[in-house]
């Protein structure tokens, strides 16, 4: 498990109260509330989880969440990378205003960035343009959201990167095309993969920024999230649960796919 | 020229997706004029809103700072069984839905949850009421500590510690002595990240809360009330009021960059 191969100093008993505390405070607050959410689905046996979670409008919201959050941070991971290679590369006066910018998704509330969309791109937008209750509005929401995954993971890798090997391939002969593809790139990949993963997690299970901006409705702008609250509201404890193992899975399998890239990452590195 | 399309593009993407509607709600928050904006926000399901925010985020905020730094402790100083799956649990509230969240909550604390019943007969409620709100905010906000701090003990690795625990410190001090200045500024960093969180969190809040204006009513819960009882003006000035907060947030994040670098 561990990856760094330094032999272990003897270690005094560091911590004891630090590991105590966090096991405890960790199973409280997370470990056993999704304990209780997973035997709550399957409380009517393993047939009853599987009606509720290929119930046609589950299926219609789940299938709509995975396909609108992969488009969405396909579309991010290449925007991002532009973005973090003007961040980066570029000079122009503001950039570190815009490089703050980058946060304010994180920083600003889900159901505000929804609102400002809603305004822009709404019933009573300025500029005469209305996504709102259509998936292209749920694509905006996402990419929204996912913004600075991406760019904030690519930056860092960016910053580091020699530029002597750049030179070195220009000096040989090959265009810019070639050196970003045959030398930039190669490097930049774990980072953008694994910036991806992480928003495309963020995606699936994001809630504040389409519930007003999607019109949530079944079969056609309906997201996991949302159906989920759906049910949750009309009492269907077994059918939310249900759903919401899956995106709990889907979430637990991005984590362990991300934590692999960046071990592949490592190696790479060596 | 290829550089200006570049920039062109990467300007532009952020135009249109952050500064420009971000831009439009605040113009439209005021175009009626400053004092309907401070009317808007005065109402008293408004003021009780903001203060019930804060006072969540005033629990969440110090709970996680704590047990963030002992838990990234406890990660990088301590070989332990499970040190994987404890890291990776400690990201799950970053890639969980905060909705599944909520739901979970009332799972183990509702009603019909596993610990419900005996809470509510003992005089506590917790779903509905104000402790569920901060549980359900301390879960989203959980990681951000940690994830800072983490990094920063692995720099600095122990030595120095070890020196101070050589010459006869205790634990104690030399985790005030030693320890904490070293990792001041991830702390800093991590509690901007959290309080950001704290203050912003919406879905798994809304589950646990019932919504009830006036009383288990967040600032967040106030934006989608309003906008949902045709009161969009309502609406957009509260957005500007945690839109503000945002701004502050990356205010102290730029600064704190600075100082760390």
């Amino acid at each position: 498990m561990s990856s760094v191969a330094v032999p272990a100093p003897r270690r005094r008993r560091e911590a004891p109260l630090a590991l105590g505390v966090s096991t405890a405070y960790l199973s409280v607050i997370v470990l056993i509330p999704l304990a209780a959410l997973t035997l709550r689905s399957l409380e009517g046996g393993v047939s009853a989880f599987w009606d509720a979670v290929t119930d046609p409008q589950a299926v219609a919201a789940l299938k709509l969440t995975f396909a609108i959050s992969l488009v969405v941070v396909l579309i991010n991971a290449v925007a991002g990378t532009v973005i973090a290679w003007v961040l980066v590369r570029d000079s122009f006066g503001g950039k570190s205003l815009v490089n703050a910018l980058i946060d304010l998704p994180f920083a600003l509330p889900t159901i505000v960035a929804g609102l400002t969309l809603l305004a822009l791109y709404g019933p009573k937008s300025p500029i005469g343009v209305n996504v709102a209750y259509t998936t292209a509005a749920l694509v905006l929401a996402l990419l929204f959201v996912t913004l600075p995954f991406v760019v904030r993971t690519v930056q860092p890798v960016l910053l580091e990167l020699d530029r002597d090997m750049e030179e070195a391939a220009q000096s040989l002969g090959a265009t810019s095309f070639q050196t970003f593809r045959r030398v930039i790139f190669p490097n930049l990949f774990p980072a953008i993969l694994s910036g991806t993963a992480l928003g495309f997690a963020r995606a699936l299970g994001e809630f504040g920024s389409v519930v007003l901006i999607s019109g949530n409705q079944p079969f056609k702008t309906e997201v996991a999230s949302v159906y989920i609250f759906g049910q949750i509201e009309s009492d269907n404890v077994t059918g939310a649960a249900a759903v919401s193992v899956v995106l709990l899975v889907a979430s637990l399998g991005v984590l362990l796919a991300i934590g692999g890239v960046r071990r592949w990452a490592t190696r790479h590195d060596q | 020229m290829r550089r200006y399309a570049l920039r062109f593009v990467a300007l532009g993407y952020l135009a249109a997706l952050l500064v420009v509607p971000v831009g439009l709600v605040v113009y439209r928050a005021f175009q009626d004029g400053i004092a309907e904006f401070f009317a808007a926000i005065t109402t008293p399901a408004a003021l009780h809103a903001l203060w019930l925010t804060i006072i969540i985020a005033l629990i969440a905020v110090p709970l996680n700072t704590v047990f963030g730094v002992m838990c990234a402790l406890a990660i990088v100083r301590r070989r332990f069984r499970g040190h994987g799956l404890v890291n990776s649990v400690v990201d799950l509230p970053l890639a969980l839905s905060p909705v599944v969240v909520g739901l979970a909550l009332v799972l183990v604390y509702g009603r019909n949850g596993w610990w419900g019943a005996w809470l509510i007969d003992n005089g506590v409620q917790v779903i509905y009421a104000l402790p569920g709100m901060v549980i359900a905010t301390v879960f989203v906000s959980l990681p951000f500590v940690v994830r800072e701090v983490v990094p920063v003990l692995r720099e600095i690795g122990d030595e120095q510690e070890q020196a101070a625990a050589t010459l006869g410190a205790s634990s104690w001090q030399t985790f005030w002595k030693i320890t904490l200045p070293a990792i001041r500024w991830g702390v800093a960093y991590g509690v901007v990240l959290t309080t950001a969180r704290a203050l912003g969190e919406f879905g798994a809040v809304s589950v646990v809360s019932g919504r009830i204006a006036g009383r288990t009513e967040t600032m967040t819960l106030h934006v989608e009330e309003r906008f949902q009882a045709f009161e969009v003006q309502d609406a957009y000035a509260a957005s500007v009021v945690l839109a503000l907060l945002a701004v502050c947030t990356l205010l102290a994040m730029t600064l704190l960059r600075r100082e760390d670098a």
